[in-house]
Parts: structure tokens; C-alpha cells; sequence
């Protein structure tokens, strides 16, 4: 029997989490490029609105959840082609801390579209001011494919190899945050840099503060979501998720503060995406107390990545969504198999009854498959990335021609620019 | 006839204009530029990138006068603008061939005022 209630708020959390990447993930890039390239950015993250809402519910949903085994393990099979056969009354067979009030299977459904929505947008501040639409448009829709669809199905569908063993992730640390973040170093590597000589100052940090904002109101719906029901493990995930930002937040700010000499806004709103990603995996397993530990390790530690050690590398992560997204997506994912506490998810009969517990509740066997499902993950997201990449220059090329980046991408993609000089 | 153009700090273009209409110059022109001049360009800092010699945003007036009110206009632009800082910016004048006013294609020095 369906929760009415828990429906009205995982549907409303799929909502949410559109708006993270319509406008918010738009809004966030756009503000950080030059006035030239702010719709190619928007752009990019719209299209994979537009392009994974229909892939997923023609076969993407179903290859990523359905219990068929394709591939086992890995792989669904086509029985949901279409959402074939799903009735609006049919219960989710998906439940995590309510299994008495499953929402209906189409609004997990459609919750789920949103993460798949999300990531490749995510890894678009990587490609940001080089690369042309129409290797974006191809890269999405077969990256989808190879990479994203096999991530969600080892880490959340009924037979996936990690789900089965029990893994933490509870609402993507691994299928959307390493995920992003690696396919965006790959990403990024094979693209080569930009041709600017002076790639700064960003063009608009009030759109980049802006939509950072909002980024951290639809992540309410990412991770409080994520326990398919209205209920006190929501209110819990809630809390850590806003207790991980803040404190991520601050931690950068005050780090700019003592060691550049000024607090920035870009840091802040920076450390805050970091401390949301770094929840991400742990939001429903972790105390307030967890939490604040992840938010300031996330907040210290992708500053020391961005700020320090990036430069050495020289690669082009145009707008660091490695060292945001995938850094912390890989902290927030060790960080749960420390971190969790029973505490939190045992009341909710989770686990068979005994909760989760990580290394410091004497549960050193979470570390391990944290560690290996963090590996696996880094090693699909990075090496399918580089195979759909070759694959895309092979056929039509990635880059857009040196004329073209110096006119920007806005006019020479899209016909259109974002801001007149008169009328 | 003269053409003055003088780059000032923004923060002082009000008083400029209040010292210009004290001495009666009312007819100006005023541009948002971007340069710099001894005090340097500015350091800002995205991300721990510290971008150094970023140009500063400067106000650029443009004022057309005849050569008796060309000493009074210049006063007028130091009282305002000067704070006694680097970066106060400086006053340019030029000969002016010629000046015409579109609505009644008067010409010379009668265009002018």
C-alpha cells in the first residue's frame, strides 16, 4: 500500500533536485566563465535535462533498476522499456527506511531520473569554454550508457554487486559525486586546456553565489530525499546535509581568510558545494556530530586540493568539478564506513534490524567495501569516460576550432549571446 | 575651443559634478573605463588564483569648452577629483577643430555653451 505522505515528499524532493541542475548548476558555471560562454554553460546543463529525462524513461530507468541481469551485477534488463506494464498504484520496490510506506514506483522513478539528470551536468564545468555542443550532446547520451547506468546498478538496484554486500551510499557519493568528479578529470585531461592566456576573473560570482544557493535548497531533496519517506530519518539526513555545508562553508571562508588574506565569497560558496558533497553518501547514516566532522574535513581538505595542489597537475578542470565533486565524494564515501552510527538508522529496522555501523561503532568490514566500492567506481567513471571521449573524437571531434573559443562559445555554438553593450 | 578629457576615480564623480556646475560647466560626457596608472593594477583572488594587474575601473569625462572657460573647467575637475592618493587620475586638453550642435547645426564656439 502506497504513503500518500511519503510520495507527496520524495515527489516534491524530485522536484528539488531538478532545480539543482535547472537553474542552479547553470547558474553556479555560468557566473564563473567569461560573459562569452555563460549560455553554453546553461545550455549544457539544460540539454541533460532535456536528453536523460527521455533515455531513462524509454530504457535507462529499466537497464539501471529493474531486477533483470543483463549484465549481473551490473546491468538491468529491458523489461521497464517505456515504464512498460508500471501502474500508478504499483508500490516502489525500492524502500530504505520505510518499508511499510513505499511511494509509488513512478515517483521513485522520476526521483531517480534527477540524479541521472544531474551528474553529467556536473561534469560539464570540466569541458567549460572548449567544447562543442554537439560532442557535449553525444557524450551525455552515450556516458549515460557506459558509465552512469552500471554505477547506479551496483550501488542501488536490487542485485547490484555493491547493494547486495550492503554498501553505504546513501544518496550517490559513489553513482553521482566520484562518479562526476573522475569523469570530469578524464574529461578534462583529454581536452587539453584553454587556449586564454588569462582564463580570469570570473564574469558574474553573484550568478556563482546564486546558484550555489540553490544548489544547497534542491540538496535538501538529494539527500532527505533519498530515504523514500517522510519521516525522522528525512529530518535527520536534512540536518547532517545543512550541519556539512555550513561547516564546509566556513572552514573555506576562514582558510582564505588566514592564508590569502581575505574571505572570499567564492571560497565560501565553494567550501559549501564541497560539504554538500561530502554528506552526500552519509547523510542517513552519520549524526549531527558526523557530520560537522566530514563538513570541516571536506571544507580544509578540497581547499588544500583546489588551492595548492591543483596548480602542480596543470590539467584544465575549468570550474573544479574534480576537485569539488570527486575529492569530496571520495571523503564523504570512506568517510561514512568511519562515521556511521546505528544510532541513526537502527530505530528504522534498517540493515535487518541492527542499523549501520562504521570502523569507529567496531565495524571495520564497512571501510573495506566503502574502499573497494570507492575504487570501482573511480575506475568505471575514469576509463569509460576516456572510451566515450575517444569515441566522440573519432567520429566528430571534441574541441571547438581556436577562432571559435576566442569568439566564445555562446555566438559560435548557439547563434545567441547572453548580454547586449547597448539597448 | 578646447576638448577636455580628464580620468578620475569613481568614487568622485559626484563631487566633480558639483564642482563643475559651481563653475557653471554644464555640458558633460561620462564613460565607464577600465585602466590603470602608477598605483597598478589591482590582485584579486578566485579560488586562491591571485590575478595580479586586473585594470581598475575609472570614470572618463569628456568636456567641450571655449578657451575662456578652459582654466575654470580644469579647477573645477582637481577640486572634485583630487584626494591626494595615487590613482587620482589626470586631465588631458586638446585643440578642438570644430563643434556642431545636431539640433540646430550652429557651429563654433556658439555650439559650445
Amino acid at each position: 500500500m502506497i504513503s500518500n505522505a511519503n510520495n507527496a515528499w520524495v515527489l516534491i524532493s524530485a522536484a528539488l533536485i531538478m532545480f539543482m541542475t535547472v537553474p542552479a548548476l547553470g547558474l553556479f558555471y555560468g557566473g564563473l566563465v567569461k560573459k562569452k560562454n555563460v549560455l553554453s554553460l546553461m545550455m549544457q546543463s539544460f540539454v541533460c535535462l532535456l536528453v536523460v529525462s527521455l533515455l531513462w524513461v524509454l530504457v535507462g530507468y529499466s537497464l539501471a533498476f529493474s531486477p533483470g541481469e543483463l549484465i549481473p551485477g551490473v546491468l538491468g534488463d529491458f523489461r521497464w522499456t517505456l515504464l512498460n506494464g508500471i501502474s500508478p498504484l504499483d508500490p516502489s520496490p525500492y524502500v530504505v527506511s520505510d518499508p511499510k510506506g513505499p511511494v509509488s514506483h513512478l515517483t521513485f522513478i522520476i526521483f531517480q531520473c534527477m540524479f541521472a539528470v544531474i551528474t553529467p551536468a556536473v561534469i560539464s564545468g570540466a569541458f567549460a569554454e572548449r567544447m562543442k555542443f554537439s560532442a557535449f550532446l553525444m557524450f551525455s547520451v552515450l556516458w549515460l550508457f557506459v558509465v552512469y547506468i552500471p554505477l547506479a546498478h551496483m550501488a542501488w538496484s536490487v542485485h547490484g554487486v555493491f547493494a547486495q554486500q550492503g554498501l553505504m551510499d546513501f544518496a550517490g557519493g559513489t553513482v553521482v559525486e566520484i562518479n562526476s568528479g573522475f569523469s570530469a578529470l578524464a574529461g578534462a585531461l583529454v581536452l587539453g586546456k584553454r587556449r586564454n592566456l588569462k582564463p580570469l576573473p570570473p564574469h558574474d560570482l553573484t550568478y556563482t553565489a546564486m546558484g550555489a544557493a540553490m544548489l544547497w535548497f534542491g540538496w535538501f531533496g538529494f539527500n532527505a530525499g533519498s530515504g523514500l519517506a517522510a519521516d525522522g530519518l528525512a529530518a535527520s539526513a536534512f540536518l547532517a546535509t545543512n550541519t556539512a555545508a555550513a561547516a564546509a562553508g566556513l572552514a573555506w571562508a576562514l582558510l582564505d581568510w588566514f592564508l590569502q588574506k581575505k574571505p572570499t565569497l567564492l571560497g565560501a560558496v565553494t567550501g559549501a558545494v564541497a560539504g554538500l558533497v561530502v554528506i552526500t553518501p552519509a547523510a542517513g547514516y552519520v549524526s549531527v556530530g558526523g557530520a560537522l566532522v566530514l563538513g570541516l574535513t571536506a571544507g580544509a581538505v578540497c581547499y588544500w586540493f583546489v588551492v595548492h595542489l591543483k596548480g602542480r597537475f596543470g590539467y584544465d578542470d575549468s570550474l573544479d568539478a574534480f576537485g569539488v565533486h570527486g575529492v569530496a565524494g571520495v571523503l564523504g564515501t570512506l568517510g561514512v564506513g568511519l562515521l556511521a552510527t546505528p544510532f541513526i538508522t537502527a530505530p528504522f529496522g534498517m540493515n535487518g534490524g541492527k542499523g549501520y555501523a562504521g570502523v569507529f561503532e567496531g565495524n571495520p568490514a564497512a571501510f573495506a567495501l566503502q574502499l573497494e566500492a570507492t575504487f570501482t567506481s573511480i575506475v568505471v567513471a575514469f576509463f569509460g569516460t576516456l572510451a566515450v571521449f575517444a569515441l566522440v573524437q573519432a567520429t566528430i571531434g571534441l574541441r571547438v576550432t581556436e577562432k571559435e573559443e576566442a569568439m566564445g562559445l555562446d555566438i559560435t555554438q548557439h547563434n545567441e549571446k547572453a548580454y547586449t553593450l547597448i539597448e | 575651443m578646447k576638448l577636455i578629457v580628464a580620468i578620475i576615480q569613481p568614487f568622485r564623480l559626484e563631487e566633480v559634478k558639483q564642482s563643475l556646475y559651481e563653475a557653471e560647466v554644464q555640458l558633460i560626457t561620462v564613460s565607464e573605463v577600465l585602466g590603470h596608472g602608477r598605483q597598478g593594477g589591482a590582485t584579486e583572488v578566485y579560488r586562491g588564483n591571485r590575478e595580479t594587474g586586473n585594470l581598475l575601473r575609472k570614470i572618463r569625462l569628456e568636456i567641450a569648452v571655449n578657451d575662456d572657460f578652459v582654466d575654470r573647467t580644469v579647477r573645477a575637475i582637481v577640486a572634485g577629483a583630487k584626494t591626494g592618493e595615487l590613482g587620482d587620475g589626470k586631465i588631458f586638453v586638446y585643440n578642438l577643430e570644430e563643434c556642431i550642435r545636431i539640433r540646430t547645426e550652429e557651429k563654433g564656439t556658439l555650439a559650445i555653451g
